[in-house]
Protein backbone atom coordinates (compact mmCIF):
# COMPACT_ATOMS: atom_id res chain seq x y z
CA UNK A 1 0.00 0.00 0.00
CA UNK A 2 1.48 3.75 -0.95
CA UNK A 3 0.40 6.12 1.09
CA UNK A 4 1.52 9.68 1.00
CA UNK A 5 1.62 11.89 4.61
CA UNK A 6 -2.00 13.22 4.33
CA UNK A 7 -3.21 9.51 3.83
CA UNK A 8 -1.23 8.24 6.72
CA UNK A 9 -2.32 10.77 9.12
CA UNK A 10 -6.08 10.48 8.00
CA UNK A 11 -5.69 6.95 8.90
CA UNK A 12 -3.94 6.98 12.26
CA UNK A 13 -6.96 9.26 13.36
CA UNK A 14 -9.84 7.03 12.20
CA UNK A 15 -8.23 4.31 12.57
CA UNK A 16 -5.37 4.55 14.90
CA UNK A 17 -3.14 2.42 12.97
CA UNK A 18 -0.14 3.53 10.99
CA UNK A 19 0.34 0.82 8.08
CA UNK A 20 -0.76 -2.63 7.99
CA UNK A 21 -2.96 -3.98 11.14
CA UNK A 22 -3.03 -7.21 12.35
CA UNK A 23 -6.30 -9.43 11.29
CA UNK A 24 -8.38 -8.88 8.42
CA UNK A 25 -9.07 -5.58 6.59
CA UNK A 26 -10.22 -3.54 3.71
CA UNK A 27 -8.35 0.36 2.90
CA UNK A 28 -10.52 1.95 0.67
CA UNK A 29 -8.80 5.20 -0.58
CA UNK A 30 -10.58 7.67 -2.92
CA UNK A 31 -13.42 5.11 -4.04
CA UNK A 32 -11.00 1.72 -4.72
CA UNK A 33 -9.95 -0.71 -2.42
CA UNK A 34 -6.03 -0.73 -2.21
CA UNK A 35 -5.70 -3.01 0.62
CA UNK A 36 -7.74 -6.10 1.06
CA UNK A 37 -7.22 -9.68 3.62
CA UNK A 38 -9.30 -12.38 4.67
CA UNK A 39 -8.33 -14.40 7.80
CA UNK A 40 -8.64 -17.68 9.05
CA UNK A 41 -12.20 -16.51 10.22
CA UNK A 42 -12.90 -13.53 8.61
CA UNK A 43 -13.71 -13.33 5.02
CA UNK A 44 -13.72 -10.01 3.06
CA UNK A 45 -15.24 -9.90 -0.39
CA UNK A 46 -15.51 -6.64 -2.64
CA UNK A 47 -19.40 -6.37 -3.78
CA UNK A 48 -20.05 -7.45 -7.23
CA UNK A 49 -23.58 -5.14 -8.45
CA UNK A 50 -22.26 -1.90 -6.18
CA UNK A 51 -19.21 -0.70 -4.11
CA UNK A 52 -19.14 -1.77 -0.88
CA UNK A 53 -17.81 -5.57 0.74
CA UNK A 54 -19.72 -8.21 2.61
CA UNK A 55 -17.67 -9.24 5.64
CA UNK A 56 -18.29 -13.27 7.18
CA UNK A 57 -17.22 -13.43 10.21
CA UNK A 58 -17.40 -17.29 11.38
CA UNK A 59 -19.33 -18.71 13.72
CA UNK A 60 -16.92 -18.87 17.59
CA UNK A 61 -14.55 -16.45 16.12
CA UNK A 62 -13.16 -14.60 19.75
CA UNK A 63 -11.03 -11.35 20.07
CA UNK A 64 -10.89 -10.88 15.91
CA UNK A 65 -10.38 -7.36 14.54
CA UNK A 66 -11.73 -6.32 11.31
CA UNK A 67 -10.13 -2.86 10.24
CA UNK A 68 -12.15 -0.97 7.13
CA UNK A 69 -10.86 2.48 6.94
CA UNK A 70 -11.90 4.86 4.23
CA UNK A 71 -10.03 7.88 2.89
CA UNK A 72 -10.92 10.53 0.52
CA UNK A 73 -8.13 12.62 -0.41
CA UNK A 74 -9.30 13.58 -3.68
CA UNK A 75 -11.18 16.68 -3.72
CA UNK A 76 -14.70 16.39 -5.42
CA UNK A 77 -15.24 12.68 -4.82
CA UNK A 78 -18.38 11.15 -4.45
CA UNK A 79 -19.28 7.81 -3.51
CA UNK A 80 -21.99 5.82 -1.61
CA UNK A 81 -20.72 2.63 -0.14
CA UNK A 82 -22.35 -0.66 1.30
CA UNK A 83 -21.06 -2.78 3.70
CA UNK A 84 -22.80 -5.63 5.10
CA UNK A 85 -21.30 -7.50 8.34
CA UNK A 86 -22.85 -10.94 9.13
CA UNK A 87 -21.54 -11.89 12.39
CA UNK A 88 -21.68 -15.88 13.26
CA UNK A 89 -22.94 -16.88 16.63
CA UNK A 90 -21.20 -16.83 19.84
CA UNK A 91 -18.39 -14.52 18.14
CA UNK A 92 -16.57 -11.44 19.48
CA UNK A 93 -15.21 -9.39 17.23
CA UNK A 94 -14.26 -5.33 16.97
CA UNK A 95 -14.78 -3.58 13.79
CA UNK A 96 -13.21 -0.71 13.22
CA UNK A 97 -14.54 1.74 10.67
CA UNK A 98 -14.05 5.50 9.96
CA UNK A 99 -13.98 7.36 7.58
CA UNK A 100 -11.30 10.51 7.38
CA UNK A 101 -11.43 13.37 4.28
CA UNK A 102 -9.00 15.65 2.84
CA UNK A 103 -10.29 18.99 0.93
CA UNK A 104 -8.38 21.43 -0.56
CA UNK A 105 -10.61 21.66 -3.68
CA UNK A 106 -13.22 23.63 -4.16
CA UNK A 107 -16.00 20.67 -5.11
CA UNK A 108 -17.55 18.93 -2.14
CA UNK A 109 -15.96 15.50 -0.92
CA UNK A 110 -18.94 13.22 0.12
CA UNK A 111 -18.96 9.51 2.03
CA UNK A 112 -22.30 7.71 2.26
CA UNK A 113 -21.54 4.73 4.22
CA UNK A 114 -24.03 2.07 4.77
CA UNK A 115 -23.79 -0.53 6.93
CA UNK A 116 -25.68 -3.51 7.98
CA UNK A 117 -25.17 -5.45 11.06
CA UNK A 118 -26.57 -9.07 11.31
CA UNK A 119 -24.93 -10.03 14.39
CA UNK A 120 -26.16 -13.58 15.65
CA UNK A 121 -26.79 -15.29 18.90
CA UNK A 122 -24.38 -14.82 21.65
CA UNK A 123 -21.95 -12.59 20.28
CA UNK A 124 -19.85 -9.90 21.35
CA UNK A 125 -19.45 -6.87 18.74
CA UNK A 126 -17.62 -3.85 19.45
CA UNK A 127 -18.21 -1.10 16.91
CA UNK A 128 -16.05 1.83 16.45
CA UNK A 129 -16.45 4.49 13.61
CA UNK A 130 -14.50 7.91 13.91
CA UNK A 131 -15.29 11.05 11.72
CA UNK A 132 -12.68 13.80 10.92
CA UNK A 133 -11.94 15.99 8.15
CA UNK A 134 -9.33 18.43 7.75
CA UNK A 135 -7.50 20.65 4.58
CA UNK A 136 -8.47 24.16 3.73
CA UNK A 137 -12.09 23.95 2.08
CA UNK A 138 -15.04 22.90 3.15
CA UNK A 139 -17.78 20.68 1.69
CA UNK A 140 -16.17 17.66 3.88
CA UNK A 141 -19.94 15.38 3.89
CA UNK A 142 -20.15 12.39 5.85
CA UNK A 143 -23.52 10.66 5.94
CA UNK A 144 -23.26 7.07 7.83
CA UNK A 145 -26.39 4.80 8.16
CA UNK A 146 -25.82 2.10 10.06
CA UNK A 147 -28.60 -0.86 10.69
CA UNK A 148 -27.86 -3.56 13.50
CA UNK A 149 -30.36 -6.77 13.64
CA UNK A 150 -29.11 -8.29 16.96
CA UNK A 151 -30.18 -11.60 17.58
CA UNK A 152 -31.28 -12.99 20.65
CA UNK A 153 -28.56 -12.56 23.99
CA UNK A 154 -26.01 -10.59 21.89
CA UNK A 155 -24.20 -7.59 22.68
CA UNK A 156 -23.42 -4.97 20.65
CA UNK A 157 -21.53 -1.51 21.75
CA UNK A 158 -21.21 1.64 19.04
CA UNK A 159 -18.40 3.72 19.63
CA UNK A 160 -19.57 6.69 17.42
CA UNK A 161 -16.90 9.98 17.43
CA UNK A 162 -16.89 12.77 14.98
CA UNK A 163 -14.28 15.56 16.87
CA UNK A 164 -13.48 17.47 14.48
CA UNK A 165 -13.57 19.24 10.37
CA UNK A 166 -16.49 17.46 9.12
CA UNK A 167 -18.92 20.32 7.76
CA UNK A 168 -21.73 18.13 7.12
CA UNK A 169 -23.42 15.48 8.37
CA UNK A 170 -26.80 13.30 9.00
CA UNK A 171 -26.25 10.07 10.66
CA UNK A 172 -28.55 7.39 10.90
CA UNK A 173 -28.25 4.27 13.23
CA UNK A 174 -31.22 1.74 13.57
CA UNK A 175 -31.34 -1.17 15.72
CA UNK A 176 -33.83 -3.93 16.57
CA UNK A 177 -33.03 -5.94 19.40
CA UNK A 178 -34.00 -10.13 20.17
CA UNK A 179 -34.74 -11.55 23.26
CA UNK A 180 -31.88 -10.56 26.40
CA UNK A 181 -30.26 -9.01 23.80
CA UNK A 182 -28.34 -5.88 24.95
CA UNK A 183 -27.03 -2.73 22.96
CA UNK A 184 -24.86 0.04 23.96
CA UNK A 185 -24.40 3.04 21.68
CA UNK A 186 -21.98 6.11 22.93
CA UNK A 187 -22.29 8.93 20.68
CA UNK A 188 -19.32 11.94 20.80
CA UNK A 189 -19.86 15.46 18.67
CA UNK A 190 -17.90 18.11 18.73
CA UNK A 191 -19.12 20.92 15.71
CA UNK A 192 -17.58 24.13 14.90
CA UNK A 193 -17.31 27.00 12.98
CA UNK A 194 -20.54 26.98 10.83
CA UNK A 195 -20.98 22.89 10.47
CA UNK A 196 -24.07 21.11 10.35
CA UNK A 197 -24.51 17.59 12.34
CA UNK A 198 -27.45 15.81 12.54
CA UNK A 199 -28.41 12.33 14.31
CA UNK A 200 -30.95 9.96 14.27
CA UNK A 201 -30.85 7.10 16.68
CA UNK A 202 -34.04 4.91 16.63
CA UNK A 203 -33.51 1.62 18.78
CA UNK A 204 -36.29 -1.18 18.75
CA UNK A 205 -36.88 -3.44 21.67
CA UNK A 206 -38.95 -6.27 20.37
CA UNK A 207 -37.38 -9.55 22.78
CA UNK A 208 -38.27 -10.16 26.13
CA UNK A 209 -35.18 -8.46 28.54
CA UNK A 210 -33.86 -6.81 26.27
CA UNK A 211 -32.13 -3.61 26.68
CA UNK A 212 -30.62 -0.25 25.17
CA UNK A 213 -28.29 2.28 26.83
CA UNK A 214 -27.73 5.28 24.28
CA UNK A 215 -25.65 8.16 25.65
CA UNK A 216 -25.12 11.21 23.16
CA UNK A 217 -22.84 13.95 24.94
CA UNK A 218 -21.79 16.90 22.29
CA UNK A 219 -20.42 20.18 22.13
CA UNK A 220 -21.51 22.93 19.83
CA UNK A 221 -19.18 25.65 19.53
CA UNK A 222 -19.44 29.41 16.85
CA UNK A 223 -22.53 28.85 15.00
CA UNK A 224 -22.50 25.12 14.16
CA UNK A 225 -25.84 23.36 14.43
CA UNK A 226 -26.72 20.18 15.75
CA UNK A 227 -29.82 18.06 15.48
CA UNK A 228 -30.61 14.75 17.73
CA UNK A 229 -33.52 12.31 17.84
CA UNK A 230 -33.37 9.38 19.43
CA UNK A 231 -36.21 7.03 19.65
CA UNK A 232 -36.73 3.73 21.54
CA UNK A 233 -39.59 2.14 21.02
CA UNK A 234 -40.55 -0.90 23.88
CA UNK A 235 -42.81 -3.59 22.48
CA UNK A 236 -42.51 -6.25 25.42
CA UNK A 237 -40.97 -6.24 28.80
CA UNK A 238 -37.29 -4.87 28.43
CA UNK A 239 -35.17 -1.56 29.76
CA UNK A 240 -34.21 1.38 27.20
CA UNK A 241 -32.15 4.35 28.79
CA UNK A 242 -31.47 7.36 26.40
CA UNK A 243 -29.56 10.57 27.55
CA UNK A 244 -28.67 13.26 25.29
CA UNK A 245 -26.34 15.73 26.83
CA UNK A 246 -25.07 18.89 25.39
CA UNK A 247 -22.63 21.67 25.85
CA UNK A 248 -23.46 25.02 24.00
CA UNK A 249 -21.15 27.54 22.91
CA UNK A 250 -21.10 31.18 21.45
CA UNK A 251 -24.11 31.28 18.82
CA UNK A 252 -24.39 27.60 18.50
CA UNK A 253 -27.70 26.02 18.28
CA UNK A 254 -28.75 22.20 19.67
CA UNK A 255 -31.94 20.78 19.32
CA UNK A 256 -32.42 17.31 21.23
CA UNK A 257 -35.83 15.85 20.38
CA UNK A 258 -36.14 12.68 22.79
CA UNK A 259 -39.29 10.12 22.34
CA UNK A 260 -40.07 6.91 23.73
CA UNK A 261 -43.02 4.56 22.54
CA UNK A 262 -43.96 2.33 25.03
CA UNK A 263 -46.03 -0.55 23.94
CA UNK A 264 -46.35 -2.82 26.69
CA UNK A 265 -46.98 -2.27 30.50
CA UNK A 266 -43.22 -3.73 31.03
CA UNK A 267 -41.33 -1.78 29.07
CA UNK A 268 -39.06 0.47 31.00
CA UNK A 269 -38.08 3.46 29.21
CA UNK A 270 -36.15 6.58 30.58
CA UNK A 271 -34.87 9.39 28.73
CA UNK A 272 -32.69 12.43 30.14
CA UNK A 273 -31.85 15.59 28.10
CA UNK A 274 -29.89 18.37 29.03
CA UNK A 275 -28.48 21.52 26.92
CA UNK A 276 -26.94 24.57 28.34
CA UNK A 277 -23.51 26.19 28.66
CA UNK A 278 -20.48 25.09 30.46
CA UNK A 279 -21.44 25.18 33.96
CA UNK A 280 -20.28 28.44 35.28
CA UNK A 281 -19.07 26.48 38.97
CA UNK A 282 -16.91 23.95 37.06
CA UNK A 283 -14.60 26.58 35.43
CA UNK A 284 -14.73 28.62 38.69
CA UNK A 285 -13.33 25.41 40.49
CA UNK A 286 -10.57 24.75 38.03
CA UNK A 287 -9.66 28.44 38.47
CA UNK A 288 -8.88 28.61 42.01
CA UNK A 289 -7.04 25.83 41.02
CA UNK A 290 -4.55 28.31 38.93
CA UNK A 291 -6.04 27.34 35.73
CA UNK A 292 -6.78 30.15 32.88
CA UNK A 293 -10.75 30.38 32.01
CA UNK A 294 -9.38 29.16 28.33
CA UNK A 295 -7.13 26.11 30.13
CA UNK A 296 -10.18 25.48 32.39
CA UNK A 297 -12.53 25.41 29.42
CA UNK A 298 -10.78 23.17 27.70
CA UNK A 299 -10.33 20.99 30.47
CA UNK A 300 -14.17 20.57 30.74
CA UNK A 301 -14.68 19.88 27.34
CA UNK A 302 -12.12 17.26 26.84
CA UNK A 303 -13.38 15.51 30.12
CA UNK A 304 -16.91 15.85 28.51
CA UNK A 305 -16.24 14.29 25.36
CA UNK A 306 -13.42 11.37 26.71
CA UNK B 1 7.15 48.11 57.17
CA UNK B 2 6.07 46.61 60.62
CA UNK B 3 8.35 43.72 61.81
CA UNK B 4 6.61 42.86 65.07
CA UNK B 5 6.36 39.10 64.25
CA UNK B 6 10.14 39.09 63.53
CA UNK B 7 11.91 36.11 66.10
CA UNK B 8 8.39 34.62 66.65
CA UNK B 9 8.10 32.32 64.25
CA UNK B 10 6.57 34.40 61.90
CA UNK B 11 7.53 35.36 59.00
CA UNK B 12 7.12 39.07 58.45
CA UNK B 13 3.49 40.52 58.53
CA UNK B 14 4.31 41.30 54.24
CA UNK B 15 2.86 37.79 53.81
CA UNK B 16 -0.66 38.68 55.77
CA UNK B 17 -3.63 38.92 54.21
CA UNK B 18 -5.89 42.17 54.82
CA UNK B 19 -9.15 42.76 54.70
CA UNK B 20 -10.26 46.99 54.44
CA UNK B 21 -13.68 47.85 54.87
CA UNK B 22 -14.78 44.98 52.84
CA UNK B 23 -18.61 45.51 52.08
CA UNK B 24 -21.35 42.94 49.61
CA UNK B 25 -25.07 44.04 49.09
CA UNK B 26 -27.76 41.90 47.72
CA UNK B 27 -29.91 43.73 45.62
CA UNK B 28 -33.15 42.28 46.66
CA UNK B 29 -36.38 43.98 44.77
CA UNK B 30 -36.11 47.18 46.73
CA UNK B 31 -34.63 46.34 49.67
CA UNK B 32 -30.74 45.98 49.71
CA UNK B 33 -29.18 43.98 52.39
CA UNK B 34 -25.56 44.43 53.88
CA UNK B 35 -24.57 40.54 53.92
CA UNK B 36 -20.88 41.88 54.68
CA UNK B 37 -20.89 45.38 56.43
CA UNK B 38 -17.46 47.13 56.37
CA UNK B 39 -15.23 44.54 57.43
CA UNK B 40 -11.27 45.23 58.42
CA UNK B 41 -9.25 42.05 59.39
CA UNK B 42 -5.99 41.25 59.21
CA UNK B 43 -4.75 37.00 58.54
CA UNK B 44 -1.72 36.93 60.06
CA UNK B 45 1.01 34.29 58.55
CA UNK B 46 1.38 31.08 60.84
CA UNK B 47 -2.46 31.46 61.90
CA UNK B 48 -5.06 29.16 61.99
CA UNK B 49 -8.06 31.59 62.06
CA UNK B 50 -11.71 29.88 62.27
CA UNK B 51 -14.54 32.00 60.98
CA UNK B 52 -17.55 31.17 62.47
CA UNK B 53 -21.41 32.48 62.79
CA UNK B 54 -24.90 31.53 61.83
CA UNK B 55 -26.02 30.25 58.73
CA UNK B 56 -26.55 33.18 56.17
CA UNK B 57 -24.34 35.46 58.48
CA UNK B 58 -21.89 35.96 55.17
CA UNK B 59 -18.77 32.98 56.25
CA UNK B 60 -18.77 31.95 52.36
CA UNK B 61 -19.20 35.11 50.79
CA UNK B 62 -16.82 36.55 52.01
CA UNK B 63 -14.21 33.25 51.74
CA UNK B 64 -15.91 34.13 47.75
CA UNK B 65 -14.58 37.48 48.12
CA UNK B 66 -11.14 36.40 49.35
CA UNK B 67 -10.72 34.36 46.24
CA UNK B 68 -12.23 36.16 43.78
CA UNK B 69 -15.14 34.58 42.60
CA UNK B 70 -17.27 37.26 44.19
CA UNK B 71 -16.45 41.01 44.02
CA UNK B 72 -17.01 43.18 47.19
CA UNK B 73 -19.13 46.33 46.42
CA UNK B 74 -15.99 48.19 48.50
CA UNK B 75 -13.32 47.68 50.13
CA UNK B 76 -9.33 46.37 49.49
CA UNK B 77 -8.24 43.15 49.28
CA UNK B 78 -4.02 43.22 50.66
CA UNK B 79 -1.87 40.12 50.01
CA UNK B 80 1.59 40.61 51.70
CA UNK B 81 0.73 44.63 50.94
CA UNK B 82 -0.08 44.09 47.46
CA UNK B 83 -4.13 45.25 46.58
CA UNK B 84 -4.96 42.26 44.61
CA UNK B 85 -8.62 43.62 44.44
CA UNK B 86 -9.02 43.09 40.42
CA UNK B 87 -7.15 40.55 40.13
CA UNK B 88 -9.63 37.59 39.15
CA UNK B 89 -9.44 34.05 40.14
CA UNK B 90 -6.55 32.40 38.35
CA UNK B 91 -4.04 35.40 39.41
CA UNK B 92 -5.79 34.82 43.39
CA UNK B 93 -5.14 31.31 42.84
CA UNK B 94 -1.05 31.99 41.19
CA UNK B 95 -0.23 34.07 43.98
CA UNK B 96 -1.53 31.20 46.42
CA UNK B 97 -5.00 31.76 47.89
CA UNK B 98 -7.10 28.45 47.16
CA UNK B 99 -10.34 27.37 48.75
CA UNK B 100 -12.36 24.17 49.28
CA UNK B 101 -16.05 24.75 48.59
CA UNK B 102 -18.29 24.01 50.71
CA UNK B 103 -20.53 22.87 48.31
CA UNK B 104 -18.15 20.47 46.06
CA UNK B 105 -18.63 20.94 41.98
CA UNK B 106 -19.34 17.97 40.24
CA UNK B 107 -18.14 17.55 36.44
CA UNK B 108 -18.79 15.44 33.99
CA UNK B 109 -15.68 13.09 32.69
CA UNK B 110 -12.62 14.94 35.07
CA UNK B 111 -11.31 12.41 37.27
CA UNK B 112 -9.79 12.55 40.68
CA UNK B 113 -6.60 12.24 39.34
CA UNK B 114 -6.82 15.19 36.74
CA UNK B 115 -8.11 17.61 39.38
CA UNK B 116 -5.24 16.32 41.42
CA UNK B 117 -3.13 16.73 38.69
CA UNK B 118 -4.45 20.48 38.11
CA UNK B 119 -4.05 21.98 41.93
CA UNK B 120 -0.13 20.28 41.31
CA UNK B 121 1.25 19.23 37.99
CA UNK B 122 4.54 18.79 39.41
CA UNK B 123 5.16 15.71 42.31
CA UNK B 124 2.03 13.68 41.83
CA UNK B 125 2.25 10.79 44.48
CA UNK B 126 -1.32 11.92 45.55
CA UNK B 127 -0.68 11.74 48.77
CA UNK B 128 -3.53 14.04 49.65
CA UNK B 129 -5.94 11.72 49.22
CA UNK B 130 -4.16 9.20 51.46
CA UNK B 131 -4.54 12.64 53.98
CA UNK B 132 -8.04 12.35 53.93
CA UNK B 133 -8.49 8.92 54.03
CA UNK B 134 -9.10 7.70 50.39
CA UNK B 135 -7.29 4.60 49.02
CA UNK B 136 -5.47 5.86 45.86
CA UNK B 137 -6.28 2.61 43.73
CA UNK B 138 -9.81 3.29 44.45
CA UNK B 139 -10.40 6.43 43.64
CA UNK B 140 -7.82 7.95 41.47
CA UNK B 141 -9.69 7.17 37.90
CA UNK B 142 -13.44 7.64 39.55
CA UNK B 143 -14.85 10.47 37.53
CA UNK B 144 -15.85 13.41 39.82
CA UNK B 145 -19.65 13.34 39.76
CA UNK B 146 -22.33 12.01 41.98
CA UNK B 147 -21.77 8.48 41.87
CA UNK B 148 -19.21 9.71 44.57
CA UNK B 149 -21.28 9.86 48.64
CA UNK B 150 -21.78 13.45 49.93
CA UNK B 151 -18.56 12.55 52.03
CA UNK B 152 -16.02 11.52 49.60
CA UNK B 153 -16.68 14.65 47.21
CA UNK B 154 -15.78 16.56 50.12
CA UNK B 155 -12.92 14.97 50.67
CA UNK B 156 -11.59 15.22 47.37
CA UNK B 157 -12.46 18.71 47.66
CA UNK B 158 -10.17 18.85 50.80
CA UNK B 159 -7.61 16.94 48.74
CA UNK B 160 -7.34 19.42 46.07
CA UNK B 161 -6.34 22.27 48.29
CA UNK B 162 -4.17 20.09 50.54
CA UNK B 163 -2.36 19.15 46.70
CA UNK B 164 -2.28 23.37 46.32
CA UNK B 165 -0.45 23.72 49.45
CA UNK B 166 -0.60 27.39 48.71
CA UNK B 167 0.13 30.24 51.30
CA UNK B 168 -3.34 30.97 52.00
CA UNK B 169 -5.87 27.95 52.74
CA UNK B 170 -9.45 28.42 52.97
CA UNK B 171 -11.84 25.41 53.99
CA UNK B 172 -15.38 25.74 53.91
CA UNK B 173 -17.49 23.56 56.63
CA UNK B 174 -14.79 20.83 55.95
CA UNK B 175 -16.58 18.41 58.42
CA UNK B 176 -19.80 18.90 56.87
CA UNK B 177 -21.04 15.52 55.64
CA UNK B 178 -18.02 13.49 56.98
CA UNK B 179 -18.25 10.73 59.55
CA UNK B 180 -16.96 10.89 62.92
CA UNK B 181 -13.56 8.97 63.14
CA UNK B 182 -12.38 10.96 59.08
CA UNK B 183 -13.57 13.84 61.27
CA UNK B 184 -11.03 12.94 64.05
CA UNK B 185 -8.64 12.75 61.70
CA UNK B 186 -9.50 15.48 59.86
CA UNK B 187 -8.36 18.10 62.97
CA UNK B 188 -5.38 15.96 63.31
CA UNK B 189 -4.62 16.71 59.68
CA UNK B 190 -5.17 20.29 60.20
CA UNK B 191 -3.29 20.66 63.25
CA UNK B 192 -0.59 19.02 61.69
CA UNK B 193 -0.57 21.60 58.38
CA UNK B 194 -0.86 24.22 61.56
CA UNK B 195 2.21 22.97 63.01
CA UNK B 196 4.54 22.40 59.85
CA UNK B 197 3.78 25.16 58.06
CA UNK B 198 4.89 28.47 60.31
CA UNK B 199 4.18 31.01 56.94
CA UNK B 200 0.68 29.67 55.98
CA UNK B 201 -2.58 31.26 56.45
CA UNK B 202 -5.47 28.69 57.53
CA UNK B 203 -8.62 29.62 57.54
CA UNK B 204 -11.49 27.10 58.52
CA UNK B 205 -15.16 28.26 58.54
CA UNK B 206 -16.97 25.83 60.79
CA UNK B 207 -19.85 25.58 63.39
CA UNK B 208 -17.67 22.70 65.30
CA UNK B 209 -16.12 23.08 68.79
CA UNK B 210 -13.26 20.33 68.02
CA UNK B 211 -12.15 22.54 65.26
CA UNK B 212 -12.53 25.49 67.35
CA UNK B 213 -10.66 24.34 69.72
CA UNK B 214 -7.54 24.00 67.34
CA UNK B 215 -7.66 27.56 66.38
CA UNK B 216 -5.20 30.52 67.15
CA UNK B 217 -8.31 32.98 66.96
CA UNK B 218 -12.25 32.42 66.40
CA UNK B 219 -13.68 35.29 64.75
CA UNK B 220 -17.78 35.28 64.95
CA UNK B 221 -19.42 36.83 61.71
CA UNK B 222 -22.85 38.34 62.86
CA UNK B 223 -25.25 40.99 60.89
CA UNK B 224 -22.24 41.39 58.62
CA UNK B 225 -19.99 42.24 60.75
CA UNK B 226 -17.02 40.75 62.97
N1 LIG C 1 -26.94 35.09 44.84
C1 LIG C 1 -27.60 35.36 45.98
N2 LIG C 1 -28.88 35.84 45.95
C2 LIG C 1 -29.54 36.11 47.08
N3 LIG C 1 -29.02 35.94 48.29
C3 LIG C 1 -27.77 35.47 48.40
C4 LIG C 1 -26.99 35.15 47.26
N4 LIG C 1 -25.80 34.72 47.66
C5 LIG C 1 -25.82 34.73 49.01
N5 LIG C 1 -27.00 35.21 49.44
C6 LIG C 1 -27.38 35.42 50.86
O1 LIG C 1 -26.27 35.95 51.52
C7 LIG C 1 -26.26 35.52 52.85
C8 LIG C 1 -24.90 34.99 53.19
O2 LIG C 1 -24.70 33.75 52.55
P1 LIG C 1 -23.45 32.85 52.86
O3 LIG C 1 -23.52 31.66 51.99
O4 LIG C 1 -22.22 33.66 52.79
O5 LIG C 1 -23.71 32.43 54.39
P2 LIG C 1 -22.88 31.47 55.33
O6 LIG C 1 -22.51 32.26 56.52
O7 LIG C 1 -21.79 30.82 54.58
O8 LIG C 1 -23.98 30.42 55.76
P3 LIG C 1 -23.88 28.83 56.06
O9 LIG C 1 -23.43 28.70 57.48
O10 LIG C 1 -25.28 28.37 55.92
O11 LIG C 1 -22.96 28.24 55.08
C9 LIG C 1 -27.39 34.53 52.99
O12 LIG C 1 -28.46 35.14 53.61
C10 LIG C 1 -27.71 34.15 51.57
O13 LIG C 1 -29.07 33.83 51.45
MG1 LIG D 1 -21.43 28.94 53.95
Amino acid sequence: MNLDEIEKDLLKRVADISGVPEGAYNFRINGKSVGKKSTKNIDVKSKAEESGIDVFIEPGTKKDVVHIPVILSESGHKETVYNDFYIGDNSEVTIVAGCGIYNCGVKNSIHDGIHAFHVGKNCKVKYIEKHYGTGPSAGKILNPTTELHLDESSYVKLELEQIAGVDSTSRLTKADLKNDAKIEIEEKLLTHGRQIAKSNIEVTLEGENSTADIVSRSVARDTSKQNFKLHITGKTTCRGHSECDAIIMDDAKVIATPSLDAESLNAELIHEAAIGKIAGEQLTKLMTLGLTPDQAESKIINGFLK
Amino acid sequence: MDKSFHGSGYKTERDALELKNISFLIINGERNRHVLDNISFKFKPGELIVLTGPNGSGKSTLAEIIVGIKSPKSGQILLGGEDITSKNITERAKLGISYSFQQPICFKGVTVRDLLEIARPENQAFKELEIVGLEKDEYLDREVNKTLSGGELKRIEIATVLARNSKVMIFDEPEAGIDIWSFDNLIKVFKKLRQKNKDKIIIIISHQKPIMDIADRVIILKKGSL
